[in-house]
């Protein structure tokens, strides 16, 4: 599965147009190829704040120290009672903590797929959703829920596998129609050629929930974006396509930097560019289509984090990618918490919160950026 | 797939609040299935690819049957002005007088003679018409008129009305839930009446509305007996009701999106009638009486009953319901409180929430403790 390559020469892609900051300006080089201690403590710690606020606030409120013992009651040899009662025991344990880890799970990889995609495209505004990857996905799962046998029939949930080859269509058809129009990947024309093959399939799966009403209400729940919970069920759904998704694309952060040097001169490199597009996307898109089976159309993920981790520390892909999968994992999470304790006991749809949450944070970190 | 009228608007459009509103909020209203309306904000559709088309396919779906039409604003809403029968004096369902006028949701709506071709596109007014004896008088009915069995049902369009499909059926009378396709200035070029009937809001919204297409239709007589028979059962149900030493909760299940009623709709005034108070009534006022509730809240405020209305839709049952994690916590299931009801008659508020209203009053007397 891995691929060798010489270690190459790091470049400074900084003056590259292509990846140049979103403002245009260039970026500092980095020419260390290790995450920096610093951005690394502070995604682990990102990564912790989350899922303590996750779990200790909600629309119910559960005693912060009854929470805590519970927790540690939960690990093994240890017996500490925590002095909640069973129906807090129960909304801890079965509702609050599943829906914790699923947001760490599905923003770890809607992040780390993000950047996967923006590396082999060598393309800033690569995003599953842009690609329509996400779209792909969408009407794949849209099938396996209208005409899909009755779950218990397969080993595995067809629902996440449909997704899948969905999102590889979408993938497939996106990169081969930019470029059949202008022979070469620019980045307007792949953008161009995702939102028509988005469009397409949007009027597919359109289509399909016209002819299948009664299975509307299924797919219009993860329209915009649902952490739906059934406990741990879904959590343990999605935990091995992130793994081996993650897995894989952790691996091949270094080829990453090596393509955005650009094709030919990362062949005369000795790396077979088009065998790591095809592992890197194959690997994102499965990652991607799980994480849409189980949360749904999660917008802004894909995009705002690999970019402000860039902004934060770096080009290089060997810091984007685990910084990705950190700052993903916290910024799902807590755009979670927000999404059931803003309008609590009432839920907001998450994907309103990563837009509402996404944009101007992104903003903000620009212009501090600028300032600079 | 869309309507000629209207082939360059969108359903969705339509159902955005006007401006005066802060966002375009979007209500939509499951009339098949289940009532639900959805409060959304709606920066979500932006910028998800697929939402504005997936939309447009809910909204032939979801026609609006609550929250009092797409047009009210998702505030505490002015209810419709209370609308008069006016119609000739004593008419009686021989020898009815045409014309009749009666002032209706949109106004005053002149029939000049007895209809005999009635196009309905409300499956509640469809049961009100037959409820009236005005069955043999409609020509055709939308797509989810399917009760009673022998309504006409087409594959009309309540909530994209093609208004060349409904005029092929030379109708005399047009009836509708929402107007938000301007049916009526198109059919008014064709010298069409159209009588509005939106989602009644209360209990007496739906005997105004029963009485109305019964004077429109030739029928006031039936349509009084008809009302007062619906007064008399309720009166009954309610003074039935076993006494209980605080007020029983309930949790209205919309679908197995946790969407839900507050007291404050019509649904919640037909549980207050059977003495039920709703554990929704707290989050409710942003969403216009129909929020999606938290599962942990739900599970907090431990509802005594829980009522199914996406047992069909959605294939909730009592047993499903009580495998979800958590739930095994709230009273409701562990007492075996959990109700299917039948998804159409929970959410059609015509001659048929009756039935609602004792199937509801049955479980409270089988569960309360008293």
């Amino acid at each position: 599965m891995s691929v060798t390559a010489p270690d190459p020469t790091t470049a400074d892609h900084a003056g590259d147009p292509v990846r140049g900051d979103a403002d245009g300006r260039p970026s500092r080089p980095r020419v260390t190829g290790r995450v920096r201690p610093l951005p690394l403590a502070a995604g682990v710690g990102a990564v912790l704040v989350a899922t303590v606020a996750g779990t200790a606030l909600g629309p119910v409120d559960l005693p912060v120290d009854g929470v805590l013992r519970a927790l540690i009651d939960g690990l093994p040899m240890v017996d500490l009672p925590s002095g909640l009662s069973d129906r807090d025991l129960a909304i801890l344990w079965q509702l609050r903590l599943p829906r914790v880890a699923l947001g760490l799970l599905v923003g770890a990889m809607l992040a780390t797929a993000g950047a996967g995609y923006q590396g082999v495209f060598r393309n800033p505004l690569a995003d599953p959703f842009l690609l329509g990857i996400a779209a792909g996905a969408g009407v794949g799962a849209t099938l396996a829920i209208v005409h899909g046998p009755p779950p218990g029939l397969w080993i595995v949930d067809p629902l996440p596998l449909a997704a899948f080859a969905g999102a590889l269509v979408g993938v497939a058809a996106t990169y081969t129609l930019s470029r059949s129009v202008t022979g070469e990947r620019s980045t307007v024309s792949l953008i161009l050629a995702g939102v028509a093959v988005a469009a397409f399939f949007t009027a597919i799966q359109s289509y399909l929930q016209l002819r299948n009403i009664e299975s509307i209400r299924q797919v219009y729940s993860w329209l915009f974006g649902r952490l739906a919970t059934s406990g741990w069920s879904d959590v343990n759904l999605v935990l091995p396509y992130v793994a081996v998704s993650a897995a894989v694309l952790l691996a091949h952060r270094r080829l990453l930097d090596v393509i955005g040097v650009g094709d030919r001169e990362a062949t005369a490199l000795g790396v077979d560019v088009n065998r790591v597009r095809v592992i890197v996307v194959v690997a994102a898109s499965l990652g991607t289509a799980a994480a849409v089976a189980v949360g749904g159309l999660i917008g802004f993920v894909g995009i705002i984090v690999p970019h402000t981790v860039r902004l934060l520390a770096g080009w290089s892909y060997r810091t984007v990618l685990p910084l990705s999968m950190l700052f993903g994992a916290a910024f799902l999470a807590l755009a979670d918490l927000a999404a059931r304790l803003l309008l609590a006991p009432a839920e907001l749809p998450i994907g309103v919160v990563t837009a509402f949450l996404g944009a101007p944070f992104f903003i903000v970190v620009l212009r501090r950026r600028g300032a600079r | 797939m869309k309507g000629s009228s209207c082939g360059d608007r969108l359903a969705v459009e339509r159902l955005f609040i006007p401006p005066d509103q802060e966002g375009p909020s979007m209500i939509l209203v499951r009339q098949r299935r289940s009532a639900a309306c959805f409060v959304e904000p709606g920066s979500a559709k932006s910028h998800i690819p697929g939402a504005r088309p997936l939309l447009t396919a809910l909204a032939l779906v979801l026609t609006i049957t609550a929250c009092g039409g797409a047009q009210s604003s998702t505030s505490a809403a002015p209810t419709t002005p209370t609308p008069s029968v006016s119609s000739s004096p004593t008419a009686t369902d021989d020898g009815a007088q045409f014309p009749v006028t009666v002032s209706a949701a949109n106004d005053d709506v002149t029939v000049q003679e007895r209809p005999e071709a009635v196009v309905s596109l409300s499956p509640t007014a469809t049961e009100m018409l037959f409820a009236v004896g005005a069955g043999d008088q409609v020509a055709a009915v939308d797509e989810f008129s399917t009760h009673p069995s022998e309504a006409p049902t087409t594959d009309l369009s309540g909530f994209e009305p093609n208004v060349e499909a409904i005029a092929g059926y030379d109708p005399d009378l047009v009836v509708i839930a929402d107007d938000g396709a301007d049916l009526t200035g198109a059919l008014a070029e064709l010298d069409i009446p159209v009588l509005l009937a939106p989602a009644a809001t209360t209990l007496d919204d739906t005997y105004e509305q029963i009485e109305q297409l019964g004077t429109v239709t030739g029928h006031a007589d039936e349509a009084d007996e008809v009302v007062e028979q619906m007064r008399d059962d309720i009166a009954d149900i309610t003074s039935n009701l076993p006494e209980t030493d605080e007020p029983l909760t309930y949790f209205h299940e919309l679908d197995d999106m946790y969407y839900t009623v507050t007291s404050d709709t019509f649904i919640g005034h037909v549980y207050e009638t059977a003495g039920l108070t709703s554990i929704a009534d707290e989050a409710g006022g942003d969403a216009g009486g129909y929020p999606q509730l938290s599962e942990e809240f739900i599970i907090d405020a431990d509802p005594d009953l829980i009522f199914l209305a996406d047992a069909q839709c959605c294939g909730q049952t009592a047993e499903t319901v009580a495998d979800r994690p958590g739930w095994d916590q709230i009273r409701a299931v562990r007492e075996g409180a959990v109700v299917e009801l039948d998804e159409d008659v929970a959410s059609r508020w015509g001659p048929r929430i009756v039935e609602m209203l004792r199937t509801v009053g049955d479980a409270v007397a089988e569960h309360a403790d008293g």
